[in-house]
């Protein structure tokens, strides 16, 4: 330490390391070069919310019963859920308008934890560059529906588990066991109930 | 009131006349304060004599907001008080919510705590040292280097928690997920390959004389000022004070680890640098050690409710030891779902409240090393 430079010489070397390095050892080639090559995100990972639906018809195959759990729970209240009417005024356990406001939304993932009936869950889609920041952000039902299958892509292991819990829930069900049913749904289970 | 020990103020204004004094607004946008945030400083030739930090940029009403949500709604906001550390602030919310309601913690999910801690403190205090070196003048190389090993940190939190930086992680009673499959091994494979980057970066600048010349003797916060100042963190320890709450209060699982406390000599910026580099090197041996420790099981306890969660009537204070020093939370609950009373104690601002006596007869190019060596984050000063 007593050379004079000699700790300057030492920072020089390591960049020198670093510089030569970064041409013959893999674990220094870091960048990505981004939008040619698209690393994959790992299954946890989360962006927005999306709704699933079954079968083939994204408007009545949606799992959403509009009971406004979401609605109530999410923090920076970004969503907002009109229940569809039937023909005498009366509510039906399915929405007429569900809107995220994804220039709100903090994809902090408390919907879908709070969401008894799995119907809403973590898109990992990350480019929403839209020229309208106020409507191009506003997502509406048809924009936001998936098929249970793109679920199945994206969280594999997660969809496995649900899959499962809502079979053994419609064998239940079936089986004309309905307080049983009610009884193992997750949470305060009642639609709109518990507040 | 702050006892400023014999006050190098009165020193400095003892020349009394304002003639050739020149007043600099630094910020808010001057892009060596790290976000939003103003010094008012008065020059005399190059050498501070008054400096002024000016901030509520940056302000969100967060402990506002805080008291009409309901407790778990907060948890993501907690995230974006230290945007750097999600992770520790999440901690100590969660546990001051833990004592408010007298929740226990099963242990897979005090070592997941402790992990994900740690880790953090690893990319925090990487990145530090890298916005120092980079307010040196030390343009882009250590700051890179820092980048390139957090990215790697960052990776493992996605692939936990879901997202990078606002991780929200932790839930009352336990953490809200499980390691996916590989993510002990990977984690063991990022923790073995960081002593490499720590002898890398200690070669590159611990004994570099430009960085001495800058740093040795400057900004320095006298012990007993570091401690009526009501400093914590690195900022505390470097001026001599050993004091780290995961040895005094021995939260969570950390009695079970066996690491030292590094402690500075002279509370000047290099001993504030040096000491980071050594906490990595002690946070390295808690996070190999609780990688081989951690045991299998449930990581949040069954019963605690998301929804509807009430706790009885009280108050709390939950603190830990973030990467900037202690971050606490105060809470009163009144039995309702929201708390009547959220305050942060966040480390940045009160480390902050230092800054004056530690510029005062510097020159105003080491104020901005002197602000970069206190490791400050708007979004946790403002709040």
């Amino acid at each position: 330490m007593s050379v004079e430079g000699a700790g300057l010489i030492r920072g020089f070397i390591e960049t020198g390391r670093n510089l030569v390095g970064s041409y013959v050892d893999p674990r220094r080639w870091v960048t990505v070069q981004y939008p040619e090559e698209r690393r994959a995100t790992p299954e946890n990972s989360r962006v927005y919310p999306f709704l699933v639906y079954d079968g083939a018809d994204p408007e009545e195959g949606l799992r959403c019963v509009s009971c406004k759990i979401c609605e109530k729970e999410c923090p920076p209240q970004c969503i907002y859920i009109v229940p569809a009417q039937d023909e005498r005024g009366r509510p039906r356990k399915h929405p007429a308008i569900f809107d995220i406001d994804i220039s709100v939304c903090m994809s902090c993932q408390i919907c879908v934890e709070v969401c008894p009936f799995d119907s809403i869950k973590m898109d990992q889609a990350y480019a929403w560059d839209r020229e309208d920041r106020f409507g191009g952000l506003l997502l509406h039902k048809a924009d936001l529906a998936r098929p249970n299958r793109y679920y199945r892509e994206l969280h594999p292991a997660e969809a496995r588990v649900v899959d499962e819990h809502l079979a053994r829930e419609r064998e239940l069900r079936e089986s004309g066991v309905r307080a049983a049913v009610r009884a193992s749904l997750p949470g305060s289970g009642e639609p709109g109930g518990g507040t | 009131m702050i006892d400023r020990g014999g006050s190098r103020r009165d020193e400095c204004e003892a020349g009394g006349e304002d003639a050739g004094r020149l007043e600099v607004s630094m910020g808010p946008q001057h892009p060596s304060t790290h976000g939003v945030f103003r010094m008012d400083v008065v020059l005399e030739g190059e050498t501070v004599v008054r400096l002024k930090p000016v901030f509520g940029y940056l302000h969100r009403n967060h402990e506002k907001i805080a008291e009409q949500t309901t407790y778990l709604g907060s948890m993501p906001y907690t995230d974006r008080l230290d945007y750097f550390c999600s992770l520790t602030s999440n901690w100590a919310y969660a546990l001051a919510v833990e004592k408010l309601a007298g929740l226990a913690v099963p242990e897979r999910a005090e070592y997941l705590r402790v992990i994900t801690a740690e880790l953090t403190r690893l990319q925090n205090h990487a990145c530090q040292m890298g916005f120092m070196l980079q307010d040196l003048g030390a343009m882009g190389t250590p700051m890179m280097y820092a980048f390139r090993e957090r990215e790697k940190i960052l990776d493992l939190f996605e692939s936990l928690t879901g997202s990078r930086m606002m991780c929200n992680y932790m839930r009352f009673g336990g953490c809200r997920a499980d390691a996916p499959a590989g993510w002990i091994e990977a984690a063991r494979g990022v923790v073995g390959d960081f002593p490499r980057f720590l002898d890398e970066y200690e070669a590159l600048l611990a004994t570099n004389e430009i960085v001495m010349a800058r740093t040795q003797g400057v900004g320095v916060l006298p012990r007993d000022l570091a401690i009526n100042a009501s400093a914590s963190g690195p900022v505390l320890r470097a001026s001599g004070v050993g004091y780290d709450i995961r040895k005094t209060d021995r939260y969570g699982v950390y009695d079970r680890f066996d690491f030292r406390v590094p402690v500075g000599d002279h509370g000047d910026c290099y001993d504030r640098f040096m000491l980071r580099l050594l906490e990595m090197r002690e946070s390295v041996k808690i996070l190999e050690a609780a990688l081989e420790q951690i045991p299998a099981g449930p990581v949040i306890d069954g019963k605690v409710k998301l929804r509807n969660f009430k706790p009885r009537a009280g108050e709390a204070y939950g603190r830990i030891e973030g990467p900037k020093g202690e971050i606490g939370f105060y809470l009163i609950s009144d039995g309702s779902a929201s708390p009547y009373r959220y305050r942060v104690r966040p480390p940045s601002l009160i480390n902050l409240t230092a800054l004056e006596e530690m510029c005062l007869g510097q020159k105003v190019a080491d104020v901005v090393v002197i602000l970069g060596s206190i490791d400050i984050v708007l979004g946790e000063v403002d709040r």
